[in-house]
Order: structure tokens, then sequence, then C-alpha cells
């Protein structure tokens, strides 16, 4: 208990965190019970009298095809975190497989693993993205968290990999393996444990590139054609030439809401490398 | 030291475009079904010009050799793109793929590269400040606040200057890279009116960008004005200003460069957006275009052009730095 309110009490002593994640929180708690409270029937194309303003009947006003785009908003949020922390954690997952496997085997696997996340970090991420997704006949939330993870997962390789790497020579761990502890143990006993600040590190950049690639390629109009996502909502607007035409309530709350993500992650990624790096002087 | 460097360098360039030539020939082919022919048939169902169906179909059964192995498929794709043949545009058939995509070049180059110069330039300065002890306080507070907007996407803050400066104070033309059927040739109204258009993309970009490269800097200039021979400047009674710039600044600039062929596909992919935004007619609207359009052939001429070209401009910089900063050479064993 002790522990716990020491490590609050850090938390709040990192401002840039504690925003951060507080915002963040707050997002995924509208984005939780939003939905329950709305009438999803609103959202519907032709459901209500297309371009009205924001009114106290239509609270963000309605868009082009009639959609009420408060209820719209509400029904996207989780759709759009859905993808990105679905991505973000797959792209954790392989990359913290990856790291590990590279940091502890070495030799040529290493070599390759290195070689391949060198090679996939140079090839711009939305080329690939582009030509898959415009070869898939019907997109879907979970298709597009697959396939934006399979881009995502270079930087937590890398940092696991070198933190392997500096872990492996430690005094603690070449007692445990002259000790005899196996491979196996050794990595998840005495090695994954100490890696979890970076894991942490790590999973909130992979969200923010997770997320960066899933709206970008939303607005290009290869997101998913029958669900309502923030980015589908932006390429819409877009099509219907909402910017020109003045519907300003039509753009503004998904560009509201992405950015209020991007910088609910910003902060909580400045705050985490702050806290990191404090147990690093710590040791 | 430096050819074994140059060599590794350039053997990792090989390679990236290498894969990304594979990628692109595999890629299309484990998609399930066939999208190309699908489009064929569409458009021979409503074509109007059915003459020249019949020679899209011969291009596209000679480009693919559908009716051979995959792996003499591949040599054949191979020879094509040394041929720079990239196949015919489905959507404005006759037109070459690379023609499409020489005719968008131009404007993504002369945008992208202006916007890269500005935002490194004005971003690593900012940055530079704002690591500095006697920076004043409304400065750091500015540069704070474009550090958060650095997270944005670019083409976001494209949307809303285009609808402040563009439709709703009318300063800017609402997209486009000439106004409508302007003659184009080497003359002021052309130019002016190229600049004109450019603007807003330009700042968009510029705007989103700076962030990220002051964030980097301020970090790096941090870390230099710990080491010693600032220290010693400081005692031999040096004015602040030479230190900042001769001693802090020029010290800090050399990571932030190694930086920028990194940052190149994230700057890439940032500014095809915005060129959609903007309807801006460069290499990012024609993609947008092409992916409205299903027309294949110009996506995937489009994606390889931006693989390779990264690629390239990757290898130049790896090439430039250690005439900057020996040590890379060294370091990279």
């Amino acid at each position: 208990m002790a522990a716990l309110g020491n490590s609050l009490a850090r938390l709040y002593a990192n401002r840039s965190l504690f925003a951060g994640l507080s915002l963040l929180l707050l997002i995924v708690l509208v984005a939780l019970i939003g939905p329950l409270l709305i009438d999803p029937a609103l959202s519907r194309v032709g459901a209500t009298i297309p371009r009205l303003p924001p009114s106290a009947d239509h609270w963000f006003g309605t868009d082009g095809q009639g959609r009420d785009m408060f209820t719209t908003m509400i029904l996207a949020l989780p759709q759009t975190l859905r993808i990105g922390i679905a991505a973000g954690f797959i792209s954790l997952f392989v990359g913290v497989a990856l790291g590990l496997i590279a940091g502890f085997v070495g030799g040529v696997v290493d070599t390759i693993i290195r070689v391949a996340s060198d090679v996939m970090m140079t090839i711009p991420g939305i080329a690939i993205l582009v030509l898959v997704a415009s070869y898939v006949r019907v997109m879907t939330v979970d298709l597009m968290a697959i396939i934006v993870a399979s881009l995502s997962w270079m930087v937590a390789a890398r940092t696991i990999r070198a933190q392997t790497l500096t872990l492996r020579e430690r005094g603690y761990v070449a007692i445990a393996r002259l000790n005899g502890t196996s491979g196996l143990k050794l990595i998840f006993v005495e090695v994954l444990p100490n890696l979890l600040p970076f894991i942490a590190a790590s999973f909130v950049v992979t969200v923010t590139s997770a997320m960066l690639a899933t709206v970008g390629l939303e607005a290009l109009g290869l997101g998913p054609q029958n669900d309502l996502t923030l980015g589908m909502s932006i390429y819409w607007a877009q099509f219907y030439g909402a910017i020109l035409r003045g519907l300003w309530w039509w753009w503004g709350p998904p560009i509201v809401l992405i950015v209020l993500i991007f910088i609910g992650l910003l902060l909580t990624s400045a705050g985490m490398d702050g806290f990191v790096n404090k147990r690093l002087e710590g040791n | 030291m430096y050819g074994e460097y140059v060599l590794r360098r350039l053997g990792t360039m090989l390679l990236v475009i290498f894969l990304a030539i594979s990628i692109n020939f595999l890629l299309p082919r484990l998609m399930p079904g066939d999208p190309v022919e699908a489009q064929l048939n569409q458009l021979m169902a409503t074509g109007g010009g059915v003459s020249d169906i019949t020679a899209m179909v011969e291009s596209y059964r000679a480009r693919f050799g559908l009716d051979q192995p995959l792996l003499s498929q591949y040599f054949a794709y191979w020879q094509s793109i040394f041929r720079l043949d990239l196949g015919v545009s489905l959507a404005a058939y006759p037109e070459k793929v690379t023609d499409a995509i020489a005719g968008g070049l131009p404007w993504t180059l002369g945008l992208l590269g202006f916007a890269t110069l500005v935002s490194f330039l004005v971003g690593s300065l900012l940055g530079g400040l704002m690591g500095w002890p006697r920076t004043p306080k409304a400065l750091r507070i500015f540069g704070n606040g474009v550090v958060v907007l650095s997270s944005v996407p670019y083409f976001l803050v494209g949307m809303i200057l285009l609808y402040v400066f563009a439709i709703v104070l009318r300063w800017f033309p609402a997209g486009g890279g000439i106004p409508f059927g302007l003659q184009l040739g080497f003359n002021w109204p052309t130019v002016s009116a190229v600049l004109w258009h450019a603007t807003l993309p330009a700042i968009s970009i510029i705007a989103a960008e700076i962030g990220a490269w002051a964030l980097g800097m301020r970090g790096m200039l941090v870390s230099v004005l710990g080491d010693d021979y600032i220290a010693l400047a400081d005692a031999k009674g040096l004015k602040p200003g030479r230190i900042f710039l001769r001693y802090g600044m020029r010290n800090a600039l050399l990571p932030q460069l190694t930086k920028l062929a990194l940052a190149l596909g994230h700057i890439v992919s940032g500014a095809i957006l915005v060129e959609v935004i903007f309807s801006y007619p460069g290499i990012g609207f024609r993609l947008y275009q092409a992916i409205q359009s299903k027309d294949y052939f110009v996506i995937q001429g489009i994606v390889l052009l931006l693989s390779v070209s990264i690629a390239i401009a990757m290898f130049i910089l790896d090439l430039i730095y250690p005439l900057i900063d020996p040590r890379i050479t060294a370091k990279g064993k």
C-alpha cells in the first residue's frame, strides 16, 4: 500500500505523465460510457435533416448525409481507439518477442532481425499500407488493426533488443545462468520484469504510430467503409467538400477528438521518458 | 575506412530497393481475386471506347504474362522496371504511369523540399533557444506550444488553415497548384501564382514539423552545454552569443542531420495527405485520385517511386554525414 502511494506521488510529481494519462483516461471513459447513453439510430444516413448547424437538438449539428454528428462521434471514438490499441498490442507483442530473441540468441538471428527492422523503417510505411489496403475488398476495424500493426513493431523491437543486450551482461543474470537456470526461465524471470518500463514506453510509441497510420489511411479513403471511425468522418467530410462549403461542424469534431488523443499520447510519452530514465539513474 | 562505410551503406540501399520492388510485385499477387481484371470487365461493360479496351487487355497480359509461372513473371517484372515501364493508367488510358508520376513530381519535390528545409532550420534554432538558459520565458512557452502541435498529423493542421485562410478570410486560394487556365511559362505571373498556391500547404507541413526538430535540438543542446569545453569557453569570458552559436549550436546540429534521414519517410507520408486536402497537383494527390478510381498501376508506380526515392535520399545523406563528422565512419563498426 505504501509502495502504491509512493508511486502515485511520483506520478503526480511528473506533471506531463499525469496530464497525459488523465486526458487519455477521460477519452477512454467517454468511449466506454458514451455509446450506452445515446440512440445509435441517429447516426444512420438520413436519420435527420442534413447540414444543420449545431443547436440544442443536435449538439454538433448534422452532416451532409443526415447523421447526427454528436452521436456519430460518440460511436466513432471507441472504434478508432480499438484500432489504435489493438494495433499497438499486436505490434508490441511482435516487437518485444523479436527484440528478446535478437538480444538473447545473437549471431545470424540477430543480424536478420536487425536488418529487417532497419529495412522496414526505411520503406515508408504508408506506401505499403496503401498497397495492401487498396487491394482489400471489404475493410473492417480488426483487419485495419492487423495491417497497421504489421508496420509499427520496429521501434519496440529495437528498444527491447538494445536493453536486452545490456541486461544480459548484468551480474545477477550471469549468476542465475551459472546456477543452471534454463534459457526460458532466465528470460521470463530475470530479464523481462526489468524490461517492463521500456515495454510500457514502447507501447505508447507503437500506439501513437499505429494511430497516425490509421488516421492517415482512413483520410485517404482506405479505412473501413461500413464502420464509423474518426478518420472515416474526415474522409467523408473531405469527399463531399465540407471545408469548401463552410460546414465546419462536420470536420471540426473529429479533428478535435483526434488532436486530443494525440496530445494525450505525446504528454504520456514525454512523461514516461522521465520515468524510465529516472530508473536508469537509480541503478 | 570511408570506402568500406560507403560499400556497407550502398549494400543497405540496394537491399531496401530490392525488397521494395519485390514487395510491390508480390503483394498484389498474394491478394485474393484479381481486381485489375474486375476493373477491366467493369470498364468493358460500361465503356464507350470499346476499341481501346482490347489494347488495354493486351498490354495488361503482356505486362504480367499471367499464364506464366510466378518466377518468370518476377523476372519480366524486373525487366520492365529497368526499362522504366510501369504500365498504363487504367483511369486515364492510354497515359503511361511514368508520365502520370512525372507530371506530379516537380510539385511534390518543390513543396516538400522547401517545407523540410524551412522547418529544419527554424525548428533547430527554436529548439536550441529552448535549451539555452538565457532564453526569455515567453519564447519557451511558445516553443512548448509548437512541440504539442507537432504531435498532430499534418493534414489536420492543413484542414484548419484551409478553412480559416481560404474560406473564411479568403486570403489564399482554396486549392490547386495554379489558377485555372493559366498558361505555364517561366515568367512572373506563373512564379507568383505557384508560390501563392503553395503557401498554405507549405505552412501546414512546416507548422507540424518544426516542433519535432525543436524537441530533438533542445535535448542535444542541453547535453552539449554540460560538456567541459563550454565551461572553459565561459571561463575564458567569451560572449554568450558566441558560445551559443559556435560552441553549442554547431555541435548539437550534427545529430539533428542524422535524424533527417529517419524523418524522410514520415515527412513524405504526412505530405501526401496535405496535398489531398489542398488538391495540390503533386504525387500525393495523384495517389489519392488513383485510389478513388482504383487505378492499380498508378498506385503501384507511386508506391514504388516513394520507397526507392527515400532509399536513395537516405543513401545520399549517409554519404554526406562522415564528411561533416568523421566520427560516424568509426562509430558504424
